[in-house]
C-alpha cells in the first residue's frame, strides 16, 4: 500500500516530540500539553488502526545496508491491538497520576514523569509496529531507559533497587536477545540473504540446532518481559515500589511485548523450533499460572497482588499462544487488550487506594467499602475483569484460550481451569479482607474521601472498554481472529479437525 | 667492486606518505617552537600548530583516500589501503580531540591539567616557584603529534622492523606525558615509570618475536612471511614462537589481559586529558597494527592464533568486567572498562570474516566501527572526568559524583549517553559497534564465544550503570560534593560533536558502516 504521509512514522513520533516539547515547559501548562500530546496520539491511532482495516499499512526505507537493516513498520491486526491499547493506557495513567509531583520523595517534577511516559509510549509503539527484527531490538531495548527512570524516580522507599534490579534482569534478557540478533545475522549471511526484514527472515529455514538455540534466546527475553514463573521476580518488586501508574504502564504496555515477541518473532520467524519448545513451554505456562495465583493469594500486600496475578495471566497468554490453534491464539491476542485494561484498572484503584491510606498491606484496611463506595465498586468490578466473569472482556479471551486449547490438549486445559478457580479465590478474598466488614479505626482515620471526579475520570474509560469488550467484542474481535488465521499460516500449523461424531 | 657501495636512492610516495611526513614535521616544528618562541605566546603557537598539523593531515588522508592512493609505498615498508585510510581517519580524529583536551585551561582555573615544571621534584620549592610564574609545559602538545605520527605510521607498516620503530615512536611520548599530572604527581611519576617499564619489556618481546619470524620467513616484510607460511618449509616452531611473542608486544598495547597490569595504574596517575587520548588512540593504533600482522602476515596460520587470541580475549573479557565491579574511582572504573572493551574487539577479531564484494559485515569493518564508537563515547567521558571538580582538583571518587544529575543535569544526561554507548544500550553508537562485532564473530564461526561475550556485556553493565545511579539515584555524600567547572570552548566541542556523533552514529550508522566494511581489504 502506497503512503505519502508517514502516517506510522508520525503516530510513533508524535509523543517523543511532546516529551521534548515538555522539559521546555513548567508546572500545570506543561502536563497540559503533555495531557494534550497523549490524547492526540490517542486519535491518531484509532484513526490509524481504522485505516489499517483495510490492509495493513506499511512504511519501508532501507535503513543500514551493511546489515540488511530497514526502517520497516507495519500496521496489521496483531499489532493494531497493541497499538489501541499503548494510545489508551497512557492518557490514563497521565490523568490518574496528574498530582505525581505531590507524592513524597518525588525525585523530579510531575512534567518529567509525564515527559517520560510519552517517550515510552514512543518506543512501545514502535516496538508493536516494527517490521524489522533489528529496529525492533532496539526499540525493545529503548523502553528499558524511561521506565527505569520512571520506576526509580517516583514511589517507595526501596524503588531505587527496585529499578535497578527491573534494568539489569531486562538488560540481560536484552543482551541474551542481541546474541539472537547477532545469530540470526549470520545464519542469514550463510545463507546468503543479509536482511533482516521479519518478512525475508521468515522466508530463512531456521532449522536443526541452531534455529532452536535462537529460538531459546528470543524466548528468553520475552518470558522475561512476559514474567514466566522463575524469570518474574523482578516484577513484583518493581510493582511494589513504583506508583500505580508505572506499573500501570509497566504491566499493561510493557509486558505484552513479550508475550508480543513470542507471537512475531518466536512464532513466525521460528515455527519448527516453537513446535520443537511447544511441550516444555506448555508446562512452564501452566505451572507460571497456578504460581501466580497462589502468590496472588497469599500476598500481604496489594501492590505486589496485582503483579502476581499478572504473572497468573501472562501464563494464560503464553498458554494459548503455544497451544496454537486459532482458536486459542486469538483469544490470547484478546486477552493482551483485555488484561491491559483489567490490570490497569485494578492498578489504579489500588493505587488511589494506597495513596489514601499511606500502606500497601491488606491487613491496613477493613470496611472501605462503606466509607469510600465508588472506590469499592471500581475495585470490584475490575476485581472480576481479573477472575473473567462473563461479560467482561476477559471472560471472552479466557473462553477462547479454553475452547482452542481444549482441541489438541485436553489434559493441560484441564489444569488450567483449576488456576481460573484460584482467581476467583484470591480476587474475591482480597475484596473481603479490604472492603467489606466493619469499618476499622484506621480506614476510618486515613480513608476520609471517595474518588474525586479526576481519579474516576481516569478509571471510568477502562471500565467501560471493559463491558463493551465483555458484551460485543465482535468487532475487535474479527480483526483478531484474521491476524490469528495469518499467524497460523505462517507457523504452518493445521487446526485440529473437529470431531464430529458419525450420524449426528 | 663499486656494486658494494651502491647505494640505491630511496624512492618515496610523497603524496601518499604526506599525512605521516606532516606531522611527522610539525612535531619537528614544535620543537623548535619551544626554543625560539618567547613564553607568553608558545600556548597559543604550539595549539596553532599541533590542530592545523591534525587538520591537514586529516584532510590528506581523506583526499588521498577518496583519490584512491593505494599501494605499497617507501620500498616496501608502508602501505596505504583501505584499513590503513579507515585507521588513519579515526586516528587524526581522535587526534584532533586529543589537542582540544591539551588546550583546555578553563576547567583548572587558568591552567593546562599538566605540571607547571615537570623536572621539578614535587613540593618542593622550585615546583612552587614554577607554579608563582605560572610555567607550563607547552612540550605536550609536539609529543601529542609525535605519538601520533608513530600511531599513523603503526597501523601502516609493511613491515616488522618499521612496526617496531612505530611502536616506540608512539610509546616514548605517551610515557613521557603521563607523568606530567599538575595534581597528585608523584602517582602519576609512579605511573609513567610503570608504564615505560612493562612497556620497555613488552617491546623486547616484540623484537624478540620479529627476530624468530626473520629467522622463519628470511623476511621482515609481511607479504613475505605469509608466503613463507603458505609453503611451510622452515620449522613450526619459530612461526610459533615469534607469533607468540609478538602477540604480547601488541596485547600489551591494546590492554588485554594478562598484559593489563599497568592500565588501571597509568590511567589514573596520568593528566586525564592523557588517558582520553591515550585510551582510545593507542588502543585504536594497536589493534590496527594486530589486525594487519595477524590478518595479513600470519593469515595462513589463522588455526594456529586463534584459540591463542580466543582464550585471551574471555581472560579479557572476564577480568575487565568482573574486577571492574568493585572499583570506586571513576577514573579506575573507565580503565577497567577499557579492558573489557579490549575483549570485545578481539572477539571480533578472531572470526576472521574477510571483506566480501557484497555490502555484508566483515571483522576489520565492524571491529573500526566498534573503535569508532568507543572512542568518542571515551573522549567526552573523559572529557567530563576533567570537569568534575572539587577544591580545585578532579574529583574521582564515585561519592563525588552521587547528586549530579540534580545540580548539573546537562553534564549528567551526556555522561549518561556516553556510559549507555559503553554499555552498548540502543540507541546509541556504541551497540551498532557491539552488534556488528558480534555478527562478524558469528559469521565467522564464533557463535558460542559471542554468547559469553554477551554475558560479559552485562555485567560490564553493571557497573557503567553504578555511575549512572551515582549521578542520578543517590544523595550526595555531605562534604564530597562536587562542582562542574565550566570549560572553555575546548572541551564544549570535543562534549559536543562526541554526543553528536554517539547518537548519529547510534541512529544512522549506514554510511559509516558500509565505508569501513567496503574499505576493509589489506593489500600484501
Amino acid at each position: 500500500m502506497i503512503n505519502s504521509i508517514p502516517l506510522l512514522t508520525i503516530l510513533a513520533l508524535l509523543p517523543l516530540v511532546g516529551a521534548l516539547v515538555l522539559l521546555l515547559l513548567k508546572g500545570n501548562t506543561g502536563k497540559l500539553v503533555g495531557l494534550g500530546f497523549a490524547l492526540t496520539t490517542t486519535i491518531l491511532g484509532v484513526v490509524a488502526f481504522v485505516l489499517s482495516l483495510g490492509g495493513p499499512l506499511v512504511e519501508n526505507v532501507p535503513w543500514i545496508r551493511a546489515i540488511g537493516a530497514n526502517y520497516a513498520l507495519e500496521l496489521d491486526g496483531l499489532s493494531g491491538v497493541l497499538v489501541l491499547l499503548t494510545v489508551i493506557l497512557v492518557p490514563v495513567v497521565m490523568i490518574a497520576e496528574w498530582n505525581v509531583d505531590e507524592t513524597p520523595a518525588a525525585r523530579w517534577t510531575g512534567r518529567t514523569y509525564f515527559s517520560l511516559a510519552l517517550m515510552m509510549q514512543t518506543f512501545a509503539l514502535y516496538v508493536f509496529m516494527a517490521g524489522d527484527l533489528l529496529l525492533f531490538y532496539i526499540v525493545f531495548e529503548a523502553t528499558l531507559i524511561p521506565m527505569y527512570f520512571l520506576i526509580g524516580g517516583w514511589g517507595g522507599a526501596k524503588r531505587s533497587a527496585a529499578a535497578m534490579k527491573f534494568l539489569l534482569v531486562s538488560l540481560a534478557g536484552g543482551l541474551v536477545m542481541l546474541v539472537g540478533v547477532a545469530g540470526v545475522y549470520a545464519v542469514g549471511a550463510q545463507q546468503g540473504q543479509v536482511s533482516f526484514l521479519l518478512s525475508d527472515l521468515q522466508q530463512i529455514d531456521f532449522g536443526g540446532a541452531v534455529g532452536n538455540w535462537l529460538f531459546v534466546a528470543f524466548f528468553f527475553a520475552f518470558a522475561l518481559k512476559a514474567p514466566l514463573v522463575g524469570l518474574h521476580t523482578w516484577l513484583p518488586d518493581a510493582a511494589e515500589q513504583a506508583r500505580a501508574g508505572t506499573s500501570t504502564l509497566l504491566v499493561g504496555v510493557l509486558d505484552k511485548i513479550g508475550a508480543f515477541g513470542m507471537i512475531k518473532v518466536c512464532l513466525m520467524v521460528f515455527p519448527e523450533a516453537s513446535r520443537w519448545a511447544t511441550p516444555v513451554i506448555l508446562v512452564w505456562a501452566i505451572v507460571s499460572m497456578i504460581y501466580g495465583a497462589l502468590m496472588a493469594f497469599g500476598t500481604k500486600d496489594l501492590l505486589r497482588f496485582v503483579s502476581y496475578t499478572s504473572i497468573s495471566h501472562f501464563g494464560f497468554m503464553v498458554f494459548g499462544i503455544f497451544a496454537m490453534t486459532t482458536q486459542s491464539l486469538t483469544g490470547s491476542i484478546f486477552y493482551m487488550l483485555a488484561h491491559g485494561f483489567s490490570s490497569a484498572a485494578l492498578f489504579l484503584v489500588i493505587g488511589f487506594l494506597v495513596h489514601r491510606r499511606g500502606t500497601a498491606e491488606i491487613s491496613a484496611f477493613g470496611g472501605v467499602q462503606k466509607v469510600a463506595p465508588v472506590l469499592a465498586g471500581f475495585l470490584l468490578i475490575a476485581g472480576l475483569a481479573t477472575l473473567s466473569l462473563p461479560g467482561l472482556a476477559n471472560f471472552v479471551s479466557e473462553f477462547l484460550v479454553m475452547a482452542g486449547a481444549w482441541q489438541r490438549y485436553p489434559i493441560h486445559t484441564a489444569v488450567i481451569t483449576i488456576g481460573m478457580v484460584l482467581a476467583a479465590v484470591y480476587v474475591l478474598s482480597m475484596y473481603r479482607r479490604t472492603m467489606t466488614g466493619p469499618v476499622t479505626s484506621q480506614t476510618a482515620e486515613h480513608i476520609t474521601e471517595d474518588l474525586t471526579t479526576r481519579e474516576r475520570a481516569a478509571v471510568v474509560p477502562l471500565l467501560v472498554l471493559l463491558l463493551v469488550f465483555g458484551f460485543y467484542p465482535s468487532p475487535i474481535l474479527d480483526v483478531v481472529d484474521d491476524a490469528a488465521t495469518g499467524v497460523m499460516s505462517v507457523v504452518g500449523v493445521q487446526d485440529p479437525a473437529p470431531q464430529i461424531e458419525e450420524g449426528n | 667492486m663499486s656494486t658494494i657501495l651502491e647505494i640505491t636512492a630511496p624512492t618515496l610516495e610523497w603524496l601518499q606518505l604526506s599525512p605521516l611526513l606532516v606531522l611527522l614535521g610539525a612535531g619537528a616544528v614544535g620543537v623548535l617552537v619551544e626554543a625560539f618562541v618567547p613564553r607568553t605566546a608558545r600556548y597559543a603557537v604550539q595549539v596553532f600548530i599541533a590542530g592545523l598539523a591534525v587538520v591537514a593531515a586529516l584532510g590528506l588522508t581523506i583526499n588521498n583516500w577518496v583519490a584512491g592512493e593505494t599501494g605499497i609505498a617507501a620500498m616496501g615498508s608502508v602501505v596505504t589501503d583501505g584499513p590503513t585510510y579507515v585507521f588513519w581517519t579515526m586516528l587524526l580524529v581522535f587526534g584532533l580531540g586529543g589537542v582540544a583536551l591539551f588546550a583546555e585551561r578553563g576547567v583548572g582555573g587558568g591552567q593546562s591539567a599538566f605540571a607547571a615544571s615537570a623536572a621539578t621534584v614535587p613540593g618542593s620549592p622550585l615546583e612552587r616557584e614554577a607554579e608563582r610564574l605560572k610555567r607550563e609545559h607547552t612540550e605536550v602538545f609536539p609529543l601529542l603529534v609525535f605519538a601520533l605520527f608513530g600511531m599513523l605510521l603503526f597501523v601502516a607498516s609493511n613491515d616488522l622492523l618499521i612496526l617496531f620503530v612505530a611502536l616506540e615512536i608512539l610509546s616514548l611520548p605517551l610515557y613521557l606525558l603521563s607523568g606530567m599530572a599538575r595534581r597528585r604527581r608523584l602517582l602519576s611519576q609512579e605511573a609513567a615509570l610503570k608504564y615505560f617499564l612493562l612497556g620497555a619489556f613488552a617491546s623486547g618481546f616484540f623484537l624478540f618475536g620479529a627476530a624468530l619470524l626473520y629467522g622463519y620467513s628470511g623476511s621482515f616484510e609481511l607479504g613475505a612471511i605469509a608466503d613463507a607460511i603458505t609453503e611451510g618449509t622452515s620449522s613450526n616452531l619459530l612461526l610459533l614462537a615469534g607469533m607468540v611473542l609478538l602477540a604480547v608486544g601488541l596485547l600489551f598495547k591494546i590492554g588485554a589481559v594478562p598484559f593489563h597490569a599497568w592500565t588501571p595504574d597509568v590511567y589514573v596517575g596520568a593528566p586525564t586529558p592523557v588517558t582520553g587520548f591515550m585510551a582510545i588512540a593507542t588502543k585504536t593504533a594497536a589493534v590496527g597494527a594486530l589486525l594487519r600482522i595477524f590478518y595479513v602476515a600470519l593469515g595462513a596460520a589463522r588455526w594456529d592464533w586463534q584459540p591463542l587470541l580466543t582464550g585471551v580475549a574471555i581472560a579479557t573479557m572476564l577480568v575487565g568486567s568482573v574486577v571492574a565491579l568493585v572499583q570506586t574511582d571513576v577514573k579506575r572504573l573507565l580503565a577497567y572498562s577499557s579492558i573489557a572493551h579490549a575483549g570485545f574487539i578481539l572477539v571480533g577479531a578472531v572470526g576472521v570474516v574477510a571483506a566480501a564484494e557484497d555490502v555484508s559485515l566483515n571483522s576489520v569493518g565492524s571491529i573500526a566501527f566498534y573503535l569508532l564508537a568507543y572512542g568518542f563515547a571515551t573522549l567526552g567521558a573523559f572529557a567530563i572526568v576533567t570537569m568534575v571538580r572539587r577544591s580545585g582538583g578532579e574529583a574521582n571518587h564515585l561519592n563525588a559524583w552521587r547528586g549530579l544529575g540534580r545540580s548539573h543535569p546537562v553534564v549528567a544526561t551526556v555522561m549518561t549517553l556516553f556510559l549507555l554507548s559503553f554499555a552498548g544500550i540502543p540507541p546509541t553508537a556504541g551497540f551498532v559497534g557491539k552488534l556488528a562485532v558480534f555478527a562478524a564473530a558469528w559469521a565467522g564461526g564464533y557463535g558460542w564465544l559471542v554468547f559469553l561475550a554477551v554475558v560479559f556485556s552485562l555485567v560490564a553493565a553493571f557497573l557503567y550503570l553504578k555511575i549512572v545511579v551515582a549521578m542520578w539515584f543517590q544523595d550526595p555524600v555531605e562534604g564530597e560534593t562536587a562542582e562542574v567547572a565550566t570549560p572553555s570552548l575546548w572541551t564544549w566541542c570535543v562534549l559536543v560533536v562526541a554526543a553528536l556523533a554517539t547518537i548519529v552514529l547510534g541512529i544512522l550508522p549506514g554510511g559509516l558502516l558500509e565505508l569501513f566494511n567496503g574499505a576493509a581489504e589489506f593489500i600484501r
